[in-house]
């Protein structure tokens, strides 16, 4: 519905605009199962529990994210989706009273109890938050910072990561003729493309995007999913929404959350066409939520 | 748009309430109005008798020539100017590391460990401690042991004052900060001090700042201290060993002697420090305003 409001050029999703789950009905059912073939896993999250303090905030999650498709969570707010992205690189270790239990194998391998340095693994697995949080400095330096932790780049090769970072984000021509200004002298939605360019420039391999649109315009939203769809050619995404049309145009798979279960987990058509479960047909088609 | 013109009836109920809020308002105003303006009698007077007896003290051999001898013409306050500028200076350098390092400490790792707790309780206690205390708790420590007053026992007196101070501002300035740009940071891979140091101490960089000239500006005039530390010294010296020569203690001595020009001399030097203090305060709000 809120696609209408788009201008058409900056549409994005290569999949039929899905304004509500009846019309996914007739326009996508035949693509279901069709692209469950090739995938290869890239996170398998296996026995999740997870805590506030004594309060149960995920209970019993088990997922598998493919490599270079977009995942999404849905769900109502409180239901533990946003906790499960910030299981997914540690963000819960900054505060002491949070603490999950269970497996996130990423390649095989368990990060959550990984020997690994946890700054290694939040550089490999970067998170877009809701908010635009643009650092303290110059539009340049705001995408310079992350590489710079890991990588000596020359002044060139920065130049052209800064570049690559800010194209990819589709802000390049707004700001290239003022690199040297403050990030936080953006508008907001500049300022989550700036966010959003400062995460790919790190090259991670997984990106966790917690409800990056909740705080833009159509016009931001809408260049923001058009960027999600290109960039799983290179990354994972795994993305938390409250908008299920969102949901349903950007993602190839989709969860249902409520009340920290994972009510329902597989491909975004059958979701948002034949839920299996009867709680996420109301939820989906608003009878819930 | 043709807008209904909405009759507010004399007798609608909400004028009576209305009318009582209205008057509170103008009651109220009038109050806060009256007790500001008696606040500021005081400081014009003030400003306005150290600007009037000031100016007439300070004249060249104000900052060339040092405090004189009784019964004698003539003399300055340059050994003061410079006593205080260096122990004040010196004080700041010290105390400012110390106080940016423990209040980094209090807002991001011990926020809420018992060791943040009983480090926040004593930096309350050492920000409320009459400085007096301070000066002879120095003196027991310092001027007791070396057996002499001297510049360095008046800068750790200071310092001690400039500690909690930068203390209470790098804390509260840091905790200002949004954890979502701590979250930012650590990302994209950033350890902990790499984010301090070049994401949120950076934010809350004009703050800090703000904190340390605030504290310049609280010893600039502080004498007790000095009384029990630096003493005082009649000649000019820079050596931090001796006694050293300072404002506030040259002002308590010259205001309570009998000599005339020894009394001018100290409304010099009230205005020296008035002025100084005055100019550290604008400076560090304009820059607090520049970031907020």
């Amino acid at each position: 519905m809120e696609r209408v409001t788009v201008p058409t050029p900056t549409t994005a999703a290569s999949r039929p605009m899905v304004a509500n789950a009846a019309m996914a009905a007739n326009a996508t059912t035949s693509k279901v199962g069709g692209k469950s073939a090739n995938k290869r896993i890239k996170m398998d999250v296996r026995d999740l529990n997870f805590y506030y303090g004594k309060f149960q905030a995920l209970k019993n999650i088990n997922l598998q994210i493919a490599e270079k498709k977009v995942t999404a969570f849905i769900g109502p707010s409180g239901c533990g989706k946003s906790t499960l992205l910030r299981v997914f690189n540690r963000m819960y270790e900054l505060y002491p009273e949070q603490r999950a239990e269970g497996e996130v194998n990423v390649d095989g391998e368990n990060i959550l109890t990984s020997r690994e340095d946890v700054a290694l693994i939040r550089a490999k697995i970067g998170m877009i938050f809701q908010k635009p949080t643009p650092f303290p400095m110059s539009i340049y330096d705001n995408i310079a910072f992350g590489v710079k932790l890991f990588e000596k780049l020359s002044r060139s090769a920065m130049d052209e990561r800064v570049e690559w970072a800010l194209r990819k984000a589709a802000l390049w021509t707004e700001v290239k003729d003022k690199l040297a200004q403050s990030g936080t002298s953006l508008s907001g939605g500049q300022q989550q493309r700036l966010c959003i360019a400062r995460g790919i420039a790190v090259k991670p391999e997984i990106i966790l995007l917690d409800e990056p649109c909740s705080a833009l315009d159509p016009i931001s939203t809408a260049k923001i999913e058009e960027l999600i769809d290109e960039l799983k050619a290179d990354y994972t995404v795994a993305i938390v929404t409250h908008n299920l049309q969102q949901a349903a145009r950007v993602s190839d798979y989709t969860g249902y959350m409520y009340l920290g279960d994972l009510v329902e987990f597989g491909d975004t058509d059958q979701i948002f066409v034949k839920p299996a479960r009867k709680e996420t047909e109301d939820y989906i088609t608003g009878r819930f939520g | 748009m043709s807008a209904v013109p909405v009759q507010i009836s004399r007798s609608d109920y909400r004028l009576p309430l209305h009318r009582r809020r209205k008057l509170i308002n103008r009651v109220a105003l009038a109050l806060s109005l009256i007790a500001m303006a008696f606040g500021l009698v005081w400081l014009i007077w003030i400003l306005w008798d150290v600007l009037i007896l000031g100016v007439q003290g300070i004249n060249a051999a104000t900052f060339n020539e040092s405090t004189p001898p009784p019964n004698a013409e003539g003399g300055g306050l340059a050994n003061a100017i410079v006593g205080s500028l260096i122990m004040v200076l010196s004080a700041t350098a010290v105390g400012t590391p110390i106080g940016i390092l423990a209040g980094i400490y209090l807002a991001e790792y011990g926020q809420r460990t018992g060791l943040g707790r009983v480090t926040r309780f004593m930096n309350d206690i050492l920000l409320s401690a009459p400085s007096i205390v301070i000066g002879l708790f120095v003196y027991t420590i310092i001027v007791a042991q070396t057996r002499t007053f001297s510049g360095y026992a008046g800068v750790v007196a200071l310092a001690l004052i400039v500690i909690p101070v930068v203390v209470r501002t790098t804390e509260n300035m840091l905790q200002l900060i949004p954890n979502s740009l701590r979250e930012a940071a650590v990302a994209l891979g950033s350890s902990k001090r790499v984010m301090i140091l070049r994401v949120t101490l950076k934010a809350a960089r004009a703050g800090v700042v703000t904190g340390v000239l605030l504290a310049l500006a609280r010893i600039a005039g502080e004498t007790a201290p000095l009384l029990f530390t630096a003493l005082s010294n009649q000649f000019f010296s820079v050596d931090l060993g001796d006694p050293m020569a300072n404002l506030p203690v040259t002002i308590f001595k010259f205001a309570l002697s009998p000599f005339a020009n020894w009394q001018q001399m100290a409304w010099a030097g009230v205005f020296l420090i008035t002025i100084g203090v005055l100019a550290l305060n604008i400076l560090a709000r304009v820059l607090f305003r520049q970031k907020h």
